[in-house]
Parts: C-alpha cells; sequence; structure tokens
C-alpha cells in the first residue's frame, strides 16, 4: 500500500496535442493519500476513467509522473503495480466456475491454495454467492457477473489500491445498497487506498471521505462532502453537488454587496473588485420565501418531493430554485426571496472568490 | 386467435428443390444404381445386391488409402489449426498493416486448386524448382517424385501453405470480437500469457475454430486435385488418398460398380464424421452454459 503521487500529469488520445482542448486530462497534481476512501465525481466523459487507467497501467500518460510512494511507476506495467481494478461492465472469464473467477487473480501471484481457498470463501461470503461458487461463470445474468468482478478486485489483500470505474451500473438498487455497505466495511477492515469513479453523487457522498470532482478534464475541487456543499470552489461543482443544485445569479459584486440587475444583495463578506464574468450562488436550502425582504420572485411551479418542497422560481429574468419546509403554506403574499448572507458564494469566470470576513 | 394457415410459401422453396435434384440427388441415385448392379456397357445392368460393398470393405487397398488418408488429415489438422491461430493472434489489430497481412493471407485462398498444384509442382523440382533446386544444392537429397517420403512433404506443406489462411482468418475474426476490456481485467489480475490465451482468446475463439476445423477436415478428407497435379498419388501408392484412388478405380480401370460402392462408402463417411464432430463440439459448448 502506498501513497499515489500524480506530477504534471496530463493525457490526450491524439498523438499531437496542440491546444488545450486536445488533452483528455489538463495537466495537474494530486496526492491520493494511503488508506484514503476517495470518490471521484463528475458527469460522462470528463476524464474519470482516463485518470484511473493512467493509475492502474493500462494508459501511458503524455506527459507527467506517476508515483506509488516514492517509486515511479510511469513506465512500468499494470502487472507491476498490483492494482486492483473493477469496470463498470462485468468483465468474468467464462469457461471458468465462479470459484475458478475469484482465485484467478491469487493463483497468478502463487499464492498459497489453503490461503485461496479460505480466501475466495471469505469474498464470496461478501458478495452473496457461495451457493453458485461451483458453477459456470458463463450463463449467469449481468449483475451476478459484476459481483464476480467486484469480489476479482477485492480478493487480494496486499493490493496498492483499488480502482473502482462506476462498478454498480448493471446492479439493482438494493443489492447497490448492500455492496456499497460491504466496501465501506472493507475498507474499513483493510484500509486499502480506494478511487470509487462514478456519476452518482448519493453514491459518492456516501462512499467516500474525500470526494474529487473532475470537470473537462480537471480536478475541480477535492474535499469532505460538507466542503463541496457548502464552499463549491467551481460552479460545477455547485451545480453538480445538490439536488437541486446551486443557484447561480449573475450579479456586480461591489466589496460587501451584489447588485443583481441593479438589486442589492447583502453579501457574508467583502470582496475585492473583480474582473471578467461575476456570479452568486445560493444553495437552495439557504433561500427562502419572504413576504417582502429580498428580491422579487415570481413563483413557477412546486414540487412536493416528501421532506420538504421544491419551488421553482424566477427571479430578475434569471431561474431559481428554493427549498420550502414542509409545514409552510405558500401563498400569494410571498413575493419575495431572502438569502443567508454567509451562504452566499462569489464566483468570477466559473471560480469561487475567497471574500475578506465582513468586519 | 386464429392464425391463417397458408402454405403457399412452400411453392417458392420448389425451383431451390428442382435445382438440388438434379445437380445432386438424381446423379447419386446414379451412382447407387451403379453400386447395386454390374454392368458390361449397353446399358445393360445385371443385378449384384451388396457384392461390390463386399469386396470394398475387406479391399486391402481401400483401407491402405483410408489409412493414409487419415493419416493426411490429421498431420494437416495438427500444423493448421496451431499455425493459424499463432499467425492471428500476431496479426496487427488495426491500420494499414492489419489490411495488408489480410489482403496476403487471402491470396493463397483465390487459387484455383490446380494451379496451386502446378506451382509446387514446378517449385519442387530438382532441376528447375526453387525449393528442389535449392535444397539439392543444399546436399539435402529431396526428390518427390521418387522417394515417398519427399513426396507427403511436398503435399503437406503445400497443403499448409494453401489452407493455413483459412484458419488464420477465420481465428482472427475471433480474436477481434474480444472487447478491450478482458485483456484489460487480464492485466489487472496480473494474468499471464498463457493464461489470457487459455482463458479468454480461446474460450472466444471457439465457435469459429470448430467451423475451421470442420471445414480443414472435410476439405483435406476429400482432398483430390492438389496432390494430384503434384504426385499423382506417386511414387507407387505412396500418396494415393481416397479420391486419387477413386478416380483411378472410376475412370482408369473403368470399375463403376466397386467405384460407386466406394464413392458412397467415403460420402457416408464423411457426413458421419462431420456428424459426430460437430455433437461432441456443440455439446461441449451446451454443458459450459450449465
Amino acid at each position: 500500500m502506498a501513497q499515489i503521487t500524480l506530477k504534471n500529469l496530463a493525457h490526450s488520445y491524439s498523438p499531437n496535442p496542440s491546444k488545450d482542448a486536445d488533452f483528455a486530462l489538463k495537466e495537474m497534481d494530486h496526492v491520493w493519500q494511503d488508506g484514503g476512501a476517495y470518490a471521484l465525481l463528475g458527469s460522462s466523459g470528463c476524464g474519470k476513467t482516463t485518470l484511473l487507467n493512467i493509475i492502474s497501467g493500462l494508459l501511458r500518460p503524455s506527459q507527467g509522473r506517476v508515483l506509488f510512494g516514492d517509486r515511479d511507476v510511469t513506465d512500468a506495467a499494470t502487472s507491476e503495480r498490483n492494482i486492483a481494478q473493477v469496470f463498470q461492465f462485468p468483465v468474468v472469464y467464462d469457461t471458468m466456475t465462479v470459484r475458478d473467477n475469484l482465485a484467478f487473480p491469487l493463483r497468478n501471484r502463487g499464492m498459497d491454495p489453503k490461503y485461496i481457498a479460505d480466501r475466495v470463501q471469505a469474498i464470496a461470503q461478501m458478495i452473496g454467492m457461495e451457493a453458485t461458487l461451483n458453477r459456470k461463470a458463463q450463463g449467469l445474468t449481468a449483475d451476478a457477473k459484476q459481483k464476480i468482478s467486484l469480489g476479482r478486485g477485492m480478493v487480494r489483500e496486499d493490493v496498492n489500491a483499488i480502482l473502482f470505474d462506476e462498478p454498480l451500473t448493471v446492479i439493482d438498487p438494493h443489492m447497490k445498497w448492500e455492496l456499497r455497505t460491504q466496501l465501506k466495511k472493507l475498507h474499513r477492515d483493510f484500509g486499502h487506498t480506494m478511487i470509487y469513479v462514478t456519476h452518482d453523487q448519493t453514491e459518492a457522498l456516501t462512499f467516500a471521505d474525500k470526494v474529487v470532482v473532475m470537470y473537462d478534464g480537471r480536478v475541480v475541487q477535492m474535499g469532505t462532502p460538507e466542503e463541496l456543499f457548502e464552499t463549491p470552489q467551481h460552479t460545477f461543482v455547485g451545480y453538480f453537488i445538490g439536488s437541486p443544485g446551486m443557484n447561480l445569479l449573475f450579479a456586480q459584486i461591489d466589496g460587501n454587496t451584489a447588485h443583481v440587475q441593479g438589486q442589492a444583495v447583502a453579501l457574508g463578506a467583502s470582496y475585492a473588485p473583480l474582473a471578467g464574468r461575476t456570479q452568486i450562488g445560493i444553495r437552495p436550502e439557504y433561500t427562502r420565501l419572504t413576504a417582502g425582504e429580498g428580491l422579487p420572485v415570481s413563483i413557477k411551479r412546486v414540487e412536493d418531493v416528501g421532506r420538504h418542497r421544491l419551488i421553482r422560481a424566477e427571479v430578475l429574468g434569471q431561474p431559481l430554485s428554493i427549498v420550502a419546509p414542509e409545514g409552510q403554506e405558500i401563498g400569494a403574499d410571498l413575493t419575495h426571496v431572502a438569502f443567508a448572507p454567509e451562504k452566499i458564494n462569489v464566483y468570477a469566470d466559473e471560480w469561487r472568490v475567497q471574500g475578506e470576513a465582513a468586519r | 386467435m386464429n392464425k391463417t394457415q397458408n402454405n403457399k410459401a412452400w411453392f417458392l422453396v420448389l425451383p431451390v428443390l428442382v435445382v438440388v435434384a438434379f445437380s445432386a440427388v438424381l446423379p447419386l441415385m446414379t451412382v447407387v444404381n451403379y453400386a447395386l448392379n454390374d454392368t458390361f456397357g449397353n446399358n445393360q445392368f445385371f443385378w449384384v445386391g451388396l457384392e461390390w460393398f463386399e469386396e470394398m470393405v475387406t479391399s486391402s487397398r481401400l483401407h491402405d488409402a483410408l489409412g493414409r488418408q487419415i493419416l493426411f488429415s490429421a498431420i494437416i489438422l495438427a500444423i493448421e489449426v496451431p499455425l493459424g491461430i499463432y499467425i492471428a493472434l500476431n496479426m496487427p489489430k488495426s491500420g494499414f498493416w492489419a489490411s495488408f497481412c489480410l489482403v496476403l493471407m487471402s491470396l493463397p485462398l483465390l487459387i484455383p486448386f490446380n494451379v496451386v498444384g502446378t506451382i509446387w509442382q514446378i517449385f519442387g523440382r530438382v532441376d528447375i524448382g526453387l525449393l528442389g533446386h535449392t535444397l539439392a544444392a543444399l546436399g539435402i537429397d529431396y526428390n518427390y517424385t521418387n522417394d515417398p517420403f519427399d513426396a507427403w512433404m511436398t503435399v503437406i506443406v503445400m497443403d499448409v501453405w494453401h489452407w493455413t489462411s483459412l484458419v488464420a482468418l477465420l481465428a482472427y475474426a475471433g480474436l477481434q470480437s474480444i472487447p478491450q476490456a478482458y485483456y484489460q481485467a487480464a492485466k489487472i489480475d496480473q494474468a499471464s500469457r498463457w493464461a489470457v490465451f487459455r482463458y479468454i482468446e480461446l474460450p472466444k475463439m471457439q465457435g469459429v475454430l470448430l467451423i475451421a476445423i470442420l471445414l480443414r477436415f472435410m476439405d483435406s478428407f476429400m482432398i483430390y486435385t492438389e496432390p494430384f497435379v503434384v504426385t499423382g498419388g506417386g511414387p507407387g501408392n505412396a500418396t494415393t488418398f481416397l479420391s486419387i484412388d477413386l478416380v483411378k478405380m472410376a475412370i482408369g480401370q473403368f470399375d463403376l460398380g466397386p467405384a460407386a460402392a466406394f464413392s458412397l462408402m467415403y460420402f457416408l463417411v464423411i457426413l458421419l464424421v462431420s456428424w459426430v464432430f460437430f455433437t461432441v463440439m456443440t455439446n461441449l459448448d451446451r454443458q459450459e452454459q450449465k
């Protein structure tokens, strides 16, 4: 087990990348702490799988180095890296039994047969496939096959890291929850470094201690679920995390006041003059409807989503989502919306600007 | 729900039935006729029952030819199947060289059989052939016209040259259909090259290999033109395979009765072996899915 360091890493699938857009992975420096449980979150095509394949050695990066601990493994073959990876779609060895499938990575390392038998039994129990151990893997259902793939990923105890590439896509929801719990337990028991790629934020937030959000080939933020929620460093994070995502309103920033279409909004901090496109971001959870305080709002639609109600509205020509508590009556007198000032984030050209605490 | 029953579609099959009847069934029936009668020409036939069959079953000449035939098919299968797979594994997967290899590999398959025979007949000649002359120059005593071993070598190498491409191309098609994820997973699992072949490539190629082996068995078991052009079945009877023997018997000696009985048994043997082979392989496949 080792800390995984990515240095000046970038990757392009074209042989002669010239412009920024040629890179599937933009230049990055990143450290994955030994024993961390990370979720790698981002929309499809943002470079998550590319990053994973570079770590596991299936892909050689166009530039930069990959370090396991102090050892430079950029040019090391996958098999030398002793790393486990589970793919989005099940890969099983059709002609082998479930048992042999699970034992395969251990046999390839020449482990003791007694140890292999015990280990396979333990993993089979974990993925709930003890009853089918002697069956041929061919002809099993997709989710059974994916469980085998997961099992193969977890069977080695001494791996440097386990990489999961959206492994639960084909698994049904109940089993998904169960397996995720098992993965967490596995992490607690063995302390492997785990990187879990997903585009499902619930999955990411429940699995990981640290969530890494990628956007357009870049890591835009790494943090705890709370940090991602409260202080998204990039508008994409604000939009991607949370349901619904953060509200973004174009505004001019002047000290500790934002002006949305000439209407003043108080901010929780003071900002130096900003260049570029400036926006304020406010979570729907930190907005409330009022009878007069705040900005004028016109309500378009009210959705009851169980624990609370979600109001789709428009404020000064820009869309806005508001979360209203269950009991609140949404009457005709609620014509304005107010924001909690300390929860407002300010963005210039999509990136968050740190304000100075208001005195 | 009442389905409309309409069997008129069967009439559409009729033309094919007529063609097959005239091209295959009726000629086969005349062979049956010859096999059960003796004739001295003039369309006069004398019923002999199963006499020709009895004669052929006990004929040492046929036994020898059958033995040579089985040996030949076994040898070329043992060479062409592994060699074809090996070539397929080493062919480029994409790009210009992949297309280039495909064209190059297809070339021997496109050459008419008797031309293949002629090529090797000349190629192997000690006086003017590149192969024969080179071997002679190296001091190797090679002469396919009077040494049975040399004749066998020539015929086998020729068949390997002619037909390995077929196995290779089919195996290549099987390999190309394997998703990249399998190779990636194998790398992650630290599988050796052999394990990748044994557990990923071979199982995925199984279907096309079955077809390749079946085709190569049937073709080699019926081989006639190429060895006939190169060796004419000689020296002596060393390379007289079943078809060559059959033609000698039917057209050379004009023993139409025995030859007809011979060809019927020949046909049934090929049918039987192919059927057994196919059944065994498909059963294997079914067991695997259980």
